[in-house]
């Protein structure tokens, strides 16, 4: 169900490896349904270069501040077995993990 | 006597409160009730705790304090809050059955402050919708008619409001979240200026434009409830160290229904000629109709245009995304909230793509891939850098219509708060762009990080219409002294809240009013 018309099309391709570096395991079902919408969406969103921006500088935050400093203080945080708790695996006082590294590590 | 209780504005409640006419445990337990009886059917709600709260309204009664301010009275948080040992899921099957070990600063002061925390709200997905379809856990119906969606992504704080399930609500707006369901329900819904209501607790969405807001039947109760929550924040880097300006004040104010000499820019390019494709007829006439009251009770109207709006859209729906699939990285399937697939034999970078394809539902999987896009390499500057520059263009917009140093801006800028009402549920759930046109109106104000509410402007088909009212950043008080001019405005005209109108609809099957 991609959309041959769209000006920027997806493709099934492009969307599982865009999944993949954001660690997101998609279906098959999934890739032809997003190749679709989001060629739509992103024609849409791609007006933003009809705007007149030369010498316009980005915006990152309406509030620009910097420097946000506070007193360099400990206080307490929060206890480990409340933190603990909330983990989905938890191992001698410490949140339990896969393995991270490959079998040919 | 609970209906009664149920559709008074809270502000009159905790009048009575404070008069000794009723307890904290009565308004609550009036709450309950009708929770217990019509949430099944509406499904404002994803987590309510009746014995927690009664209790919490029987301490309050019994410490004697309550009728000041906010204090003894009910008030429901929209999921994304963060609250200490309640169930908090911001719409995601990834949080099912998390209890946070922390408060939101949001609630942390509702609760010093003597509220009674009713129930959490439900909402989209991460904030991210509409329409509140989003939801991974139920839908929830509009109360004006069932059939229909409540908006969103704070649908849950706007039903559970319009249909006397809560009698206020916190809710938050991203890109309208607050406004755009608050329309099309008949509320009054504020989006503070960036930076006024501490984020710290809040499921971040878009860092950038999240801001959370109060939800209620009356302008001043909004103003009550904003004035509860707002001010500076050390846990919040980005919180303005700023006083609030006296809203509740002006919001008393404003309901005199003087506005003399206020200046008010209608804006072309939401909804004014050559603008008005898919703008709704019956929404465009209240809309003028609204805008002809402000002139009769002494306001200058003009029209102003701000070109850069048109492209508010689009630079939304790549801020947004790209800033949200920077956030959602932390839900990984290692700290807490979901995992799937430690089986033993997958390695951890298997079990956290497992664990985010079945813990997101479909709208938040296209956004993060459309943000993971939007800021890959080669795209960066076409895409995400592009739209911030449109930001900054919108901004600018903005600061025109203020005016400079010359001193002939506006003092407020107005437009449809939506272009349509209410749409049938299921109308646009597989249609995005369909999706996101109903923010088209509350874009601007959420990238330039401006205050806007959204105040009642009557019905279009027997459906709530919204009007927005646009101010300068930290000028939330122009807001409400506006809104509340209108709406005494329109009460007055009418001979009764547009809510009653819900009211005494809601009551006939039920036998009559009560």
């Amino acid at each position: 169900m991609s959309t041959p018309s769209a000006k920027h099309p997806l493709s099934r391709q492009e969307i599982a490896h865009l999944a993949h570096l954001a660690r997101l395991a998609v279906t098959e079902e999934e890739l032809d349904l997003f190749a679709g919408q989001l060629s739509v969406v992103l024609d849409a969103v791609a007006r933003v270069g009809e705007a007149p921006t030369d010498d316009v500088p980005p915006t990152t935050h309406a509030v620009p501040m910097t420097n946000v400093m506070r007193p360099d203080a400990t206080r307490p945080s929060l206890p480990r077995d409340v933190v603990l708790a909330g983990a989905p695996a938890a191992e001698d006082g410490r949140i339990r993990v896969p393995r991270i590294l490959g079998e040919e590590a | 006597m609970s209906t009664d209780l149920t559709t008074t504005d809270a502000a009159e409640l905790g009048r009575r409160l404070a008069a000794g006419e009723i307890t904290a445990a009565e308004i609550t337990g009036a709450y309950l009730d009708r929770i217990a009886a019509e949430d099944g059917e509406l499904g404002a709600y994803l987590h309510v705790d009746p014995e927690a709260a009664l209790a919490r309204a029987a301490e309050l009664d019994a410490a004697g304090s309550v009728g000041t301010g906010v204090t003894g009275l009910p008030v429901a948080l929209k999921d994304v809050v963060v609250t200490e040992g309640v169930p908090t899921t911001s719409g995601s099957k990834i949080l099912e059955g998390w209890r946070p070990p922390y408060d939101a600063t949001v609630a942390a002061r509702l609760k010093s402050a003597g509220t009674v925390l009713l129930g959490k709200t439900n909402m989209d997905e991460f904030a991210m919708g509409s329409s509140t379809e989003n939801s991974a856990y139920r839908i929830t119906r509009n109360p004006w008619d069932p059939t229909r969606i409540p908006g969103g992504s704070s649908g849950g704080s706007a039903a559970a409001v319009a249909g006397g399930l809560a009698p206020w609500a916190i809710g938050t707006d991203t890109g309208g979240s607050i406004r755009q369901p608050a329309a099309v329900t008949g509320l009054v819904g504020h989006k503070p200026t960036y930076g006024s209501v501490s984020r710290y607790g809040l499921i971040a969405f878009s860092s950038s434009l999240d801001q959370a807001g109060p939800m209620a039947r009356t302008v001043l109760d909004a103003a009550l409830l904003h004035e509860a929550i707002g001010g500076h924040d050390p846990m919040d880097s980005t919180s303005i160290d700023a006083p609030l300006p006296l809203l509740a004040e002006s919001a008393r104010r404003g309901a005199g229904g003087d506005l003399s000499g206020l200046r008010v820019g209608v804006v072309r390019e939401l909804g004014g000629e050559g603008h008005a494709d898919g703008y709704e007829p019956g929404v465009l006439a209240r809309f003028a109709e609204a805008v002809a009251l402000l002139e009769s009770m002494g306001a200058e109207v003009r029209e102003v245009s701000a070109p850069a709006f048109d492209l508010a859209l689009a630079a939304y729906y790549l801020i947004a995304p790209s800033e949200a699939s920077s956030n959602l990285a932390r839900f990984d399937g290692v700290r807490y909230g979901l995992r799937v697939g430690d089986d033993g034999t997958r390695d951890l970078d298997e079990v956290m793509a497992l664990t985010r394809e079945q813990g997101f539902g479909p709208e938040v999987k296209r956004r993060i891939i459309l943000g993971t896009y939007a800021l890959s390499s080669g795209y960066y500057e076409a895409y995400y850098g592009q739209a911030q520059k449109v930001r900054t263009l919108i901004s600018r917009d903005f600061n025109a219509a203020w005016g400079g140093a010359d001193g002939n801006g506006v003092d407020v800028l107005v437009s449809p708060t939506t272009p349509t009402v209410a749409f049938p549920l299921g109308a646009r759930i597989d249609d995005p762009m369909a999706m996101y046109a109903a923010d088209l109106c509350t874009l601007p104000a959420s990238l330039a990080g401006v205050p806007a509410i959204s105040v009642p402007a009557g019905l279009s088909e027997g459906l709530p219409v919204g009007f927005q009212i646009m101010a300068p950043a930290l000028a939330d008080d122009r807001c409400y002294r506006v809104a509340a001019a209108l709406e005494a405005a329109q009460d007055d005209a009418r001979g009764h809240r547009l809510l009653d109108e819900l009211t005494g609809r809601a009551a006939q099957p039920a036998g009559g009013a009560a």
